[in-house]
């Protein structure tokens, strides 16, 4: 196997837009906002940058398809910008673009943005779409609510365990990610819930309800990244946050097609977690790892993420997720930021959204109210398209 | 010898009962408050006349070997297009092979037993053989009229040919005439109809008379000899006067099922007749009589095979397979009638690309997959490479087909985002007997009924109505599966 780019990429500077209905804002405004901030806490100059991956998901809705368009708004100078794509991982993957750039000695410095305007759709929840024309003739009308909301009944019946138990459980993660994004200035949802809210709100998708599905919104987020030798040297009196490793599992048909998937986890995640782990050198990730920012997409998503990640047993994320094992002062702290529940989610920033979160924690640059202790290693996720049909990214961060 | 030889009935699983109609509209028009007994049937949103002769096809096929179909007659005056064999989508959902003859008959509501005509003595002449004739209508009345109370929708079909024939071809007597006693111009949507008492009058009763003596007298016959009269005719009184006119008994009377459907239209001697030979006996003779532009009069005798008929569900199966609507208003969304916001988010349709469709067009109307022939696995939609990890062959398929096959509940749901006309949209994970699985929609059911391992079978149904670019589109759902007893 490829030895990968553990400790061969650091983090040089991060920007991170409030997310929210950004009525007075596009894209374009959302994309200067999260690159400023990037470029100043990098403490570099727009002309270092040396090459550029802009990742945005729905172009109806934003800026286009091409790269082109995101060129015109940065002013970047004549540099290779691309675009990239990967559902609900686009930011995750053009950091991974960016990343591979500096690993492979291309380039010093690169930027990876992420960008995702989704409130000009007159619509809640997300748009219809990107499967290309087929969906249209054949196949079946879905929403994301739609395909997730599938994980519960089969989980019930594999563990026995009741739904309303389940329900239970998920609205403890709900619960959990409003407190803390309620403490968050740059959260979308700011505001505490109690259990029985969510367990008495109106069905979504059966089981999910509304405060079990996470919120939409806009928001832009961006990293610069470079070498760890490079950022030692621009900034020789701070920790620096390196890439651990960062990996990516595209579904292919298996889950969809063959017998073998029962529905109750995702092959994706559980292939690109146990990438990233052997990429960062972790052998016991429950042990190792200090905190996580997962694709909380709806609560029964987050719930089984935690036993694709290998952090909960098989079956057994119910009793980690009622002990408080994800809460802020718990063992593995969860969605510290508030999570995709109330940031909402602008599919092409969350990915960076996410790192932005594990990053002000390595560097101890939150308040003491929503601060993690010991934090020297962040879990970042993905989880685009649907359980069957997805991509997932995972990330690992830390400073030595 | 020409004949029926199988017979298969269609009834919409939704009943609307006219009391609720009455109720929403009788302050308009209190007259209609003479046809508040009983209940109209009523097709789901996601159904139309070709979605409801397929399942009626589907229906008189059980026991049938397909590749013996050489034709596909299809009879109904709403049918969904002007411009493109509408008999031409209803054969890839059949599943019989392409070639055969169609052809759509419509205009006058005796359109139904003139294809069945047509069928029966092109089978005579020994040219061709087996044409399956199916019929469906779902013909709209204004609101606060009889004809809004009185239609119904549901669908019949039969297969016409020369072996094994349950009901016997012995004659026919037709007569036409241009008599407007209702019509429906190009563009009109609703039915338009003159004053009931000249069509009692000048209509039904002189114009089925007419048919059956012609008949009678053709095959030199009384009215005493026939087991069974099978007429089409919606009013009551008329009814009564051409029973009485014509000596018909009571017990030869066949149902009209206006307390249970409504006139169905073209489709209506038929389902009428699919529904008495289900109860028929071998020698009876059987009169089937159309009204609509004059009118055709056909008779029929029952022969011993009736006995040996594969069975199907039938119109008396899917009459009994029913859930109320409930609600008028939601008639009057489903049928276009009252406009409803459906969402913004729906608004934003894809164009539907024609030359995929035709490529894709067995997986999409026939629901043809392919089997791996390296290692067994049937796969829809249809792939190049086997999605078996441990195979992975390449163009090793052969066409599965997927549309009879039971299949059983992994996952589901009813999603309140995806609005549709019908919320919650229920979708479920399917994992089909004998192998291959994926996601569809479901129709004809509640959520509440549904749960991890349940049996569903296929059925076909509109999969989108696209209005900017007037094209409906098809596909197949899943709806909880029926024991044929």
């Amino acid at each position: 196997m490829a030895e990968g780019i553990k400790d061969k990429v650091a983090i040089l500077g991060m920007g991170c837009t409030r997310f929210g209905e950004r009525w007075e804002s596009g894209a374009e405004d959302l994309m200067v906002e999260a690159f400023v901030e990037c470029l100043k806490d990098a403490g570099i100059e727009k002309k270092d940058i040396q090459a550029a991956y802009v990742g945005t998901c729905y172009d109806e809705v934003n800026l286009g398809k091409a790269a082109v368009y995101h060129g015109e708004i940065l002013k970047l100078p004549h540099i290779g910008l691309t675009r990239t794509e990967n559902f609900c991982a686009t930011a995750t993957e053009a950091l991974r673009a960016a990343s591979y750039a500096v690993a492979a000695g291309a380039f010093d410095i690169v930027l990876a943005l992420g960008v995702e305007k989704l409130k000009d759709t007159g619509f809640a929840g997300l748009p219809i779409g990107g499967g290309g024309a087929y969906p249209r003739i054949g196949g079946y009308n879905g929403s994301g609510p739609q395909s997730f909301a599938q994980l519960a009944p089969p989980y019930s019946k594999k563990y026995g365990i009741p739904m309303d138990k389940i329900k239970d459980a998920m609205a403890h993660i709900s619960v959990k990610s409003h407190a803390n994004g309620a403490m968050n200035p740059r959260a979308h949802l700011r505001f505490p819930i109690t259990h029985e809210q969510v367990k008495n709100a109106p069905i979504v998708s059966y089981p999910l309800g509304l405060f079990d599905c996470c919120g939409v919104s806009d928001g832009a987020a961006a990293a610069i990244v470079t070498t760890p030798k490079i950022a030692k040297s621009l900034k020789p009196n701070q920790n620096i946050v390196k890439i651990k490793g960062v990996q990516i599992s595209v579904a292919n048909g298996e889950e969809t097609l063959y017998k073998e998937w029962d529905g109750t986890g995702l092959w994706t995640t559980q292939t690109a977690s146990a990438k990233a782990y052997a990429e960062a050198g972790i052998k016991n990730p429950r042990e190792e790892i200090n905190m996580m920012e997962v694709h909380d997409c709806f609560s029964i998503t987050e719930m089984i993420i935690m036993e694709d990640l290998g952090i909960s047993p098989k079956g057994k994320a119910y009793d980690d997720i009622m002990s408080g094992f994800f809460d802020l002062n718990g063992k593995i702290p969860c969605q510290v930021d508030g999570g995709l529940k109330c940031f909402g989610h602008p599919i092409g920033a969350s990915g960076l959204r996410m790192l932005y979160a594990v990053y002000e924690q390595l560097l101890e640059r939150v308040p003491p109210e929503r601060k993690v202790k010991n934090v020297h290693l962040g879990l970042t996720h993905n989880l685009g398209g649907e359980p069957a049909r997805g991509v997932v990214s995972v990330g690992i961060f830390g400073i030595d | 010898m020409a004949g029926i030889c199988t017979y298969g009935g269609y009834v919409p699983r939704y009943r609307l009962k006219r009391s609720a109609i009455v109720q929403s509209m009788a302050w308009m028009n209190i007259a209609i408050m003479a046809h508040a007994m009983g209940e109209k049937a009523v097709a789901n949103f996601d159904e139309d006349p070709i979605t409801m002769a397929v399942a009626a096809g589907l229906d008189a096929l059980k026991g049938v070997d397909r590749a013996k179909v050489e034709g596909v007659y299809f009879a109904s005056t709403t049918m969904p297009y002007k411009e493109r064999l509408n008999a031409g989508i209803i054969i890839p959902a059949l599943n019989v092979k392409d070639q055969v003859r169609a052809a759509d008959f419509s205009g006058g509501l005796k359109a139904g037993t003139t294809a069945l005509l047509a069928a029966l003595e092109g089978v005579e002449s020994k040219r061709v053989n087996n044409i399956l004739v199916a019929s469906a209508d779902c013909r709209l009345g204004m609101a606060a009229t009889a004809q809004e109370m009185v239609f119904g929708d549901a669908a019949a079909a039969f297969v016409v040919g020369s072996e094994n024939v349950v009901a016997e071809f012995k004659g026919s007597y037709s007569v036409t005439y241009d008599f407007v006693d209702h019509m429906r111009s190009d563009s009109a949507v609703f039915d338009r109809q003159w004053e009931e008492r000249w069509i009692r009058d000048m209509g039904y009763t002189q114009f089925i008379p007419e048919a059956i003596n012609g008949l009678l007298k053709k095959c030199q016959l009384k009215i005493a000899d026939c087991a069974r009269i099978v007429y089409s005719c919606n009013n009551r009184a008329a009814r009564k006067d051409i029973n009485k006119k014509l000596g018909i008994a009571p017990q030869a009377e066949q149902s009209d099922l206006q307390a249970e459907i409504g006139d169905s239209g073209t489709s209506h001697p038929m389902v009428m007749f699919a529904h008495a030979l289900e109860s028929a006996k071998p020698g009876d003779k059987i009169i089937v009589v159309s009204y609509g532009s004059g009118a055709d009069a056909l008779l029929f005798e029952v022969t011993p095979n009736i006995a040996k008929k594969a069975h199907n569900l039938g119109v008396s199966g899917y009459l009994a397979k029913k859930a109320d609507l409930g609600s008028y208003t939601k008639y009057l969304v489903w049928r276009d009638i009252l406009p409803a916001d459906i969402g913004m988010r729906n608004e934003v349709a894809d164009y539907t690309a024609l030359s995929m469709l035709w490529r894709r067009r067995k997986e999409v109307l026939g629901l043809w997959g392919t089997r791996c022939t390296n290692c067994g696995t049937p796969q829809w939609p249809p792939q190049r490479i086997c999605a078996n990890p441990a195979c992975g062959a390449v163009d090793k398929m052969e066409p599965y087909p997927f549309a009879d096959r039971t299949a059983h509940i992994i996952s589901y749901t009813g999603d309140m985002l995806m609005l549709g006309l019908n919320p919650p949209l229920l979708t479920a994970r399917l994992e089909f007997e004998g192998g291959g699985r994926n996601m569809f929609e479901l129709t004809d059911c509640t959520l509440e009924e549904l749960s991890t391992g349940k049996a569903m079978t296929m059925t076909f149904r509109r999969k989108y109505n696209d209005k900017a670019r007037n094209i409906i589109g098809y596909f197949w759902k899943a709806m909880p599966a029926q024991e044929v007893k």
